[in-house]
């Protein structure tokens, strides 16, 4: 009797959670990576405090989008055809694959941007009008990246695409990521409604689960 | 004891457990497999002999639902292997292949709980089928630093775990101690006693020949002979 889904979901993320906690690749190497490239922007273009408040939240989600997506992509690659043979003789529902995964991509991305969020107001001197909305705004965009590069990775596992186009399937799906993020904290500053902004994160989210889950099954079966 | 039958099989298609007709396999236009007619029945052990590249793995492969057909009919425990039915009878499939599967940073015991886990299976399980194998002192070692022996024996334990109906080893007998060889022969029995089947792609004819029923052997794709040891 196979377990229910969220069961058999939760399994999945319980065991990326375990191995991620073993290798440290997300907390011992992007996350560095990550604050190194927050470190030398101030560097490479201006000192002055006006300029680093102007571009800080938009560098802030730059670093989150690129770095985020190695996040949601990194077992692509590493993973083998014997390992995925196992998860898929195990008969678990590949939606239910597709569902842990990504949650436990989004509970790693939200750790990073928490992070580099901290890191980006102590560098940027950020305006923190509006600040009870960022914990919304960061989940947000953690679902709709941790969906949008799970679902990049189920693609490139099929063998048909190579990893080196992850970026390619991603980019142009995580524009319109990028702009609501960065309209939302805009809008904060300025003080506007951002309903629009968050009804937009909230709905590329949405579009992108049900995307997910719908294709795991066919991109099990391709690979 | 499984009783054992000499080939031609006597028991009916409708009874088995794996049925292959005309089935071929390509990738892309390269053609894999062709013309493969195949039918195992329970309580039978066939051992599939063939050259390297000779389409051994893919047969395996295609046997475990993990590669679907590009021609032809064929069924796993009735499940169509071109229609979602076969994700339904993947559990009660047992495959051990060239690499073990283990993920490297969990531990052989950890590893094992996840497998039960994903399959609704008590965890407590694990335990006893690590020490069945002679594993109980490495259960808590990190599979990357575990020898490939080790892990071979752990896929032995993942069978204990999952007691699948149908058992396919790719190569079981390699890279194995005379312990181990004995486990390989003991999981066969295991399985066609209990009414299951097994598959052996080998190229130890001798350790083969002493368990199987029916000998296959492939040649460039498709099954050139079938005879009794």
């Amino acid at each position: 009797m196979s377990p229910p889904f969220w069961k058999q979901a939760t399994t999945v993320t319980r065991r990326d959670l375990l191995r991620e906690r073993r290798s440290g690749e997300v907390l011992w190497v992007t996350l560095p990576f990550g604050a190194v490239a927050l470190l030398l922007i101030p560097i490479a273009i201006s000192t002055d405090t006006v300029t680093l408040r102007r571009v800080g939240v938009g560098m802030f989600w730059v670093v989150v989008m690129l770095f985020g997506v190695l996040i949601a992509v990194r077992r692509t690659t590493s993973d083998s055809i014997a390992q995925r043979d196992m998860v898929a003789l195990t008969g678990m529902d590949p939606a239910a694959v597709f569902a842990g995964t990504a949650l436990a991509n989004f509970l790693l991305l939200l750790l990073f941007e928490t992070v580099l969020g901290v890191l980006t107001v102590v560098l940027y001197d950020i305006d923190l009008s509006g600040a009870e909305w960022f914990p919304l705004i960061l989940i947000l965009v953690a679902v709709g990246l941790s969906l949008l590069g799970t679902i990049a990775a189920g693609i490139v596992a099929t063998g048909r695409s190579t990893a080196a186009l992850v970026p390619l399937i991603v980019a142009p799906m995580s524009v319109p990521l990028l702009i609501a993020a960065t309209q939302s904290f805009e809008g904060l500053r300025l003080g506007k409604s951002i309903l629009t902004w968050i009804l937009m994160l909230a709905v590329i989210a949405l579009v992108l689960a049900v995307a997910g889950v719908l294709s795991a099954r066919p991109l099990q079966e391709t690979g | 004891m499984p009783v054992r039958r000499r080939y031609p099989a006597e028991v009916p298609e409708a009874t088995a457990i794996v049925s292959l007709s005309g089935v071929a396999v390509r990738a892309g236009a390269v053609p894999i497999l062709r013309d493969i007619d195949l039918a195992v029945h329970p309580g039978e052990v066939i051992g599939i002999f063939g050259a390297n590249g000779a389409g051994k793995t893919t047969l395996l492969r295609l046997i475990a639902t993990m590669t679907r057909p590009s021609e032809g009919i064929g069924a796993v425990f009735g499940a169509d292997l071109n229609s979602p039915d076969r994700f339904e009878v993947r559990s009660r499939i047992g495959y051990i292949g060239h690499t073990p599967g283990w993920y490297p940073e969990l531990t052989l015991a950890e590893n094992m709980a996840f497998v039960a886990q994903a399959m609704g299976i008590d965890e407590a399980r694990v335990d006893d089928r690590l020490d069945a194998v002679g594993l109980s002192g490495a259960k808590d070692r990190r599979a990357d630093r575990c020898s490939h022996g080790m892990q071979r024996r752990a896929e032995f334990a993942r069978v204990l775990l999952t007691e699948p109906d149908l058992l396919l080893l790719d190569e079981p007998h390699s890279a194995l101690d005379a312990d181990a060889v004995d486990l390989v022969d003991g999981l066969v029995k295991r399985t066609v006693g209990r009414g299951g089947a097994a598959v052996l792609v080998s190229h130890d004819h001798v350790r083969v020949e002493s368990l199987a029923d029916r000998i296959l052997r492939i040649e460039n794709g498709t099954i050139s002979t079938g005879r009794a040891p």
